[in-house]
């Protein structure tokens, strides 16, 4: 097997008076869950690679594409860098219907052969029926499944996750978990998956950058699970 | 026609106008300023908050005198806006309107403020993630989010200009046919033996037109917060 260069990699530095993170690591093709405790620094990573935060020193490339080298002072902005983010309470846009959020991207990135189609999309979301709603009508699963599609639909190079689960019960969060491994295997699309939660780590996860205190602790793959 | 002389109609049609002129043209300014106070940081930030909301608290005689002596004949702006776009202010309805859309505007900055500091931020960085630029952020989700407040400032701005008195009367003086609105006619016909009857029914007139406004703003916001369900 040909050693293939990394979809995505991360170097970055960040000092702040109440936290500092200093991280180094590569991703995988499929999931790579960060995963730490609160505090650890898991979401400004996603954030850094967002673009929504910049990292004080740093190297962030995804799919080849430099996103950010603080040294040769490139830094693309958010809307620019074709990243999809799922937050931990959907964010969708309560003044637009399902079907207008969900193709909000579209907008703005150009139509491309390889971008999932839309109807595909909703089909393994189960979202076909909702595109009239109005987000508000929307149940907690609902909700993510809608901004899970959002997000694919907008052609990402990558696709991060900020604790996607964490607000709904047990049922929901099978449901929604059995869509993400669908998502995570029919699109090849690299993610990065942020989680405090063992068990959505054992389940979805082809590699783990466990996190401590803003540093990397330990880069596993999926098969040394019972490790973390 | 219903019983209103030609004086009255033309007070009635000359208060709309001006109102109407005075809002849809605080409106952007309103818009620019709320948004740069509830967003950005910049230097003599305190200072321009507090001189932009001075109307509010001084005297509008003192507002009046103000413009008098800046957008008069002689003052520096009034000269400059003379000269480049031939528009004068002192004694004419256009100095009404700047005067009632000086006097409405706090009322209109701090309804659309309130509003755009109301909307979660996240929403825009969700935009932003998705593909869209600044500018298009501001169109397709703050400006959206923010209608309600922006209905309930015009409103206000609109009910504001209507009831003005102090400071148009002191920068435009209250000429029938070109200056006199509701308000200041009401005035006139108080100081006039048996314009008692005068007075009263444009005195109906204004608080028939202020109601219809709160009840279309009422209205209005219903039907945007349905829309977009902003508290659910």
């Amino acid at each position: 097997m040909t050693n293939m260069p990394p979809p995505f990699s991360v170097r970055a530095r960040l000092k702040r008076s109440h936290f500092s993170i200093d991280v180094t690591f590569d991703g995988s093709p499929g999931l790579t869950a960060l995963f730490g405790h609160s505090g650890s620094g898991k979401t400004t990573i996603l954030n850094m690679i967002a673009g929504t935060q910049r990292p004080d020193s740093g190297l962030i490339t995804v799919d080849g594409r430099t996103l950010t080298d603080t040294e040769a002072g490139i830094f693309v902005p958010p809307h620019r860098r074709r990243v999809g983010f799922v937050f931990q309470d959907a964010q969708l846009f309560p003044h637009l219907t399902v079907g207008q959020n969900i193709r909000f991207g579209r907008w703005f990135t150009p139509a491309e052969d390889t971008a999932p189609r839309e109807d595909l999309v909703t089909g393994v979301l189960g979202i076909d029926g909702l595109l009239r709603r109005r987000p508000a009508t929307l149940s907690g699963g609902e909700k993510q499944r809608v901004a899970l599609a959002r997000a694919l639909l907008s052609s990402p190079r990558i696709l991060l996750m900020d604790e996607p689960l964490s607000g709904l019960d047990d049922a929901r969060r099978n449901e929604i978990m059995t869509l993400i491994e669908r998502v995570r295997d029919d699109f090849a699309i690299p993610i990065v998956y942020v989680t405090h939660t063992r068990d959505e780590v054992r389940r979805l996860a082809n590699r783990i950058v466990r996190l401590k205190d803003g540093h990397v602790e330990a880069t596993t793959s999926a098969y040394d699970l019972p490790d973390i | 026609m219903l019983g209103f002389s030609a004086d009255e109609w033309t007070a009635i049609l000359l208060s709309l106008r001006v109102a109407s002129v005075a809002t849809v043209v605080a409106l952007p300014f309103a818009i620019f300023a709320a948004y740069a106070l509830a967003r950005w940081k910049f230097p003599g930030k305190v200072l321009i908050d507090g001189i932009l909301h001075l109307p509010l608290v001084m005297p509008p005689v003192v507002t009046g005198y103000m413009l008098l002596l800046t957008f008069g004949k002689q003052g520096a702006a009034g000269k400059f806006f003379y000269d480049y776009f031939g528009l004068s202010f002192s004694f004419r309805w256009t100095g009404a309107a700047l005067a009632c859309g000086v006097m409405g505007f706090p009322l209109m900055l701090r309804a659309v403020r309130l509003s755009f500091e109301a909307i979660d931020r996240r929403l825009e960085t969700a935009a932003g993630t998705l593909g869209a630029s600044p500018a298009w952020r501001f169109l397709l989700v703050t400006l959206p989010l923010a209608l309600p407040g922006i209905v309930v400032g015009v409103i206000m701005c609109f009910a504001k200009a209507l009831g003005e008195f102090g400071a148009t009367i002191t920068f435009v003086s209250n000429i029938p046919g070109e200056t006199q609105m509701i308000s200041t006619a009401i005035y006139s016909y108080t100081e006039i033996p048996g314009g008692e009857e005068k007075a009263l029914r444009l005195a109906i007139v204004s608080i028939v037109i202020c109601m219809l406004a709160l009840v279309a703003s009422e209205i209005l916001n219903r039907r945007i917060q349905r829309r977009i369900a902003i508290f659910e």
